[in-house]
């Protein structure tokens, strides 16, 4: 039996559906993250797991217990926020004992040995007398992740937990967040918009669009079939073709491309380029087929410069038939 | 248990989670009963009292036939919108002109004018008057240089309402001066506008909603003070008068009832009006907008600094005049200095009234502050009713309509009546108490409510999640986070309490009286010197409280800064 089940959850804001019958299982231990753009209801759903919010209708099951109408107070989680809402008034160490201090079952030794661990577990120990104005984005993120853990939740919830920080941080932090949730072996379900973070740290993704679970999988099920022409198009980039028997997705990498014709296996699509646009170690190479329907692919950018490709070049598109998806004609992308 | 998915009604499933109604829900519940307790039903108190005959039988509408054909009656509505028109457009160009100086020039001296401005704050408007005597009465100062302005009358209120309105128009357009867009005078330059083009196109319209809400409020205040018109007025009467006149005078409670319902006719235009343009007036300044950054101009700043200089003489005059009096044996046939006047006379109070005003305006910021607080917390930041939220909004903003004599006289219609359980509370320093704390409750809710607002809304679910109880998140966050409006709010509620006359006037009793009170008895009964030195006891424990606030908000101040220096 699944740790986390959600059941058929509907959620209705005065006229507007923000989930409509989503059910989920979530199991012991993973990193689930649910992705999607802003208004689909991830938020909404993660607010429903804590408690925050009560569905319109449906169930949410914690270890087996129905929690639907439980407080938050009664479930047992941490939880980070994207604003983190730390304590401006309080020391990094005082955030963290504001919790643990209401735990009378622990002596004073045994909460500040508490606070001692997760906060080396951090690596914020030295920071411990300063406030969260005196610290970087991503130590006030961390500290708001020790505050979260050090209750020892049976299940963490990270609301777009890296979205104030710039690039580089956020790269390193996902690492490191990745690796205290294993270290935890803590359930967590992570709330974000943007793909590289699901992909790079979840062991499975929730994609939500329109209040709706799209398709919930490993991340690279997530990248390779993509369930619908949404999925494909949200995570990394699909070349999408509308056909009388159904939309056909090709990813811009599994296309190649030469000035001359190539072999039988391949579709040959002829075109002229509209844009070369230098990525750094790739190069994405806009172009119009004769049909005039835009297509765009990722070269190596060694490649690109040894073929020498200008606007206006004619050139052929080679799409092999294992990198061809298709979707059912009714979908509108 | 049964599981819930067997629930299939939606209503019956958010029922459920609703579950016995949560500790915020039943306090919310308590505060507003109360609040609508002190509030409603003396105002229905007042409204029925209004349409009754003296022996309780139905009038109808005979009350006001009467009032209206009594000719020396009416003559007071047409009085006191003179006085009230005259004062409103005088206060309001005075306002912004001392404003628009210390907002957008460069004149020296802008933080000495800044609080000078404040200095009728400071005093109840009964000490207006007190002052313009001394400077312009039968014995004034400059009466006796030969400048006599026949104070008397509908000249010595306009005077005092000037005096009274100007400080609130000040900070009005003090405020929306301060927020300009620099980017639209830049823009107006690079097309070569001149400065006469700026203001008319790009200054007048971003402050025409508080012109129209000063022109409003100044309007409102004259109407319905009492002070000025009590000390000045001679026989020129108006409405103010005419209801302590009829209530104090002659014991007729419903013609008393009529000129009250008649005082709100203008504050409930000019709250309507203040919603509209509230609502009107937001965003008008984007995110984006730069400061503004003020050129200098000899002539312009030499015309501005001259008015401001002026103008500012003129309030130090006020006060000046008050220690002339108060210091001087018998002003202004003996100079010699005495402190005589401070020892008062028994029969207006004496010192003990100075005690009680200090007393009573504690209590009334100690519990208006907790009321205000908590209340507006409950309403921000908690999760009860959401029912319960609307009314408890609708009702902050009601008592910014109702002049302090209304107040004042539906107090006494409700709680004086014998079958009240409540009456024990008349006579006491609670129904003071009470009826400041319904009197100034709009403006602290409003600070309360914008400060609440702006703290994370996370904070109390994150308490939640680490099973921190709500009362120790409310203690342990909000209130500390909250320090500064809660001293904003304490201040207003205190400086209030020590100047409010309307309201008070029909509520105090022999056992209890209080300082601005005794100010006004001692006027009646000419003893100006003592009215000077009670005066500048009120005027001391003011400036004390105000100079308190800011040593405490410079403290906050500096602590938080503190905590965001990187060490």
């Amino acid at each position: 039996m699944a740790f986390l089940e959600i059941r058929n959850i509907q959620k209705v804001f005065d006229q507007q559906t923000a989930l409509r019958d989503v059910s989920l299982q979530i199991e012991k231990g993973e990193l689930i993250s649910i992705l999607g753009p802003s208004g689909c209801g991830k938020t909404t759903l993660l607010r429903i797991i804590a408690g925050l919010e009560t569905p319109t209708s449906g169930s949410v099951c914690i270890g087996g217990k129905d929690c639907t109408t439980l407080p938050p107070a009664k479930r047992n989680f941490g939880i980070v926020f994207q604003s983190y809402a730390l304590f401006p008034h309080m020391t990094v160490e005082q955030n963290i004992l504001f919790g643990l201090n209401e735990q009378k079952g622990l002596s004073r030794q045994e909460r500040l040995a508490r606070c001692h661990e997760v906060l080396e577990m951090v690596g914020l120990w030295e920071h411990r007398k300063k406030y969260p104005a005196q610290m970087s984005g991503g130590q006030q993120q961390r500290t708001a992740l020790a505050r979260a853990i050090s209750l020892k939740p049976s299940y963490l919830l990270l609301d777009e937990p890296l979205s104030a920080l710039d690039a580089k941080v956020r790269a390193k932090l996902r690492a490191e967040i990745r690796h205290i949730q294993r270290q935890l072996g803590i359930t967590t379900i992570m709330v974000t918009h943007d793909q590289e973070e699901a992909l790079t740290m979840a062991d499975r993704i929730v994609v939500m669009n329109n209040a709706v679970v799209e398709q919930v999988g490993t991340p690279q099920e997530i990248y390779h079939h993509p369930k619908t022409a949404f999925v494909a198009n949200f995570i990394g980039t699909m070349n999408l073709y509308r056909r009388e028997d159904g939309t056909y997705g090709v990813r811009p990498e599994s296309i190649s491309i030469s000035k001359q014709k190539q072999t039988q296996e391949m579709e040959n699509w002829q075109g002229k380029i509209t844009q070369v646009e230098f990525r750094g170690p790739l190069t994405r190479v806009y172009g119009q087929l004769d049909n005039q329907e835009p297509i765009c692919v990722d070269v190596a950018s060694e490649k690109a410069i040894s073929l020498c490709l200008h606007p206006e070049d004619e050139i052929y598109f080679h799409i092999p038939k294992a990198g061809i998806i298709r979707y059912p004609a009714q979908e509108v992308v | 248990m049964p599981r819930q998915q067997t629930l299939s009604a939606p209503f019956l499933a958010r029922r459920k989670a609703l579950g016995p109604p949560r500790p915020a829900t039943l306090g919310m519940g308590v505060m507003t009963v109360f609040y609508a307790v002190v509030l409603l039903l003396p105002l229905y108190s007042l409204f029925s009292k209004a349409f009754l005959n003296p022996d309780g039988s139905f009038a109808g509408l005979a009350n006001y036939v009467e009032y209206f054909s009594t000719p020396a009656l009416s003559v007071s509505i047409r009085n006191t919108v003179v006085v009230s028109v005259v004062s409103a457009l005088l206060g309001t160009a005075l306002g912004f002109a001392y404003a628009y100086g210390i907002t957008r020039t460069q004149i020296r001296g802008k933080v000495f004018f800044r609080y000078v401005a404040l200095i009728p704050l400071f005093l109840p408007t009964v000490v207006h008057g007190l002052s313009l005597i001394y400077l312009f009465g039968n014995q004034g100062i400059l009466t006796n240089l030969g400048w006599d302005i026949g104070l008397y009358g509908r000249t010595g209120i306009i005077l005092s309402e000037i005096i009274y309105t100007f400080p609130q128009s000040f900070l009005m357009f003090y405020i929306s001066l301060n927020y300009a867009d620099g980017r639209l005078y830049e823009a107006a330059d690079t097309m070569g506008c001149g400065a006469l083009k700026k203001f008319r196109q790009i200054t007048i319209p971003s402050v025409r909603y508080t012109l129209i809400n000063s022109l409003f409020v100044c309007f409102t205040l004259a109407f319905t003070d009492f002070g000025a018109p009590k000390v000045l007025g001679g026989s020129y009467n108006v409405l103010a008068t005419d209801i302590y006149k009829q209530v104090a005078g002659q014991f007729d409670m419903n013609m008393g009832a009529v000129v009250g319902t008649l005082l709100l006719l203008p504050a409930i235009v000019s709250f309507a009006v203040d919603r509209i343009t509230a609502r009107q007036n937001n965003g008008t300044i984007s995110a984006k907008a730069s400061a503004l950054r003020v050129k200098p101009n000899a002539l312009r700043d030499g015309i501005f600094f001259l008015l401001c200089t002026l103008v500012a003489l003129c309030m130090l005059a006020l006060v000046a005049v008050l220690f002339l009096g108060a210091f001087t044996t018998y002003y202004p046939y003996d100079l010699s200095f005495t402190l005589e006047n401070f020892s008062f006379n028994q029969s207006t109070g004496g010192f003990q009234s100075y005690l009680n005003s200090i007393w009573m305006s504690l209590l009334t910021a100690v519990l208006g502050t907790a009321f205000v607080f908590v209340y507006a917390c409950l309403i921000e930041r908690s999760k009860c009713a959401g029912g319960l939220k609307q009314a408890g909004k609708l009702l902050s903003s009601l008592p910014l309509a109702l002049p302090g004599m209304v107040i004042g006289l539906s107090f006494i219609f409700f709680f004086n009546h014998k079958d009240n359980p409540l009456n024990f509370i008349y006579g006491t320093v609670l129904i003071l108490v009470l009826a400041n704390l319904i009197h100034f409750y709009s403006v602290p809710f409003v600070t309360a409510s914008s400060a609440l607002k702006k703290l994370d809304r996370e904070y109390e679910n994150v308490s939640e999640s680490m099973r921190v109880p709500p009362w120790k998140t409310f203690l342990r966050v909000t209130v500390p986070l909250s320090l500064p409006a809660i001293l904003e709010i304490f201040l207003y509620y205190f400086m209030n309490s020590m100047v409010t006359v309307s309201a008070v006037v029909f509520l105090y009793s022999a056992k209890f009286k209080i300082a601005s009170i005794a100010i006004t008895h001692m006027e009646e009964a000419g003893d100006f010197a003592q009215a000077a030195a009670m005066s500048l006891l009120i005027l001391l424990v003011n400036v004390v409280a105000r100079g308190l606030y800011e040593l405490l908000v410079a403290k906050l101040h500096a602590r938080s800064r503190a905590r965001a220096v990187q060490n």
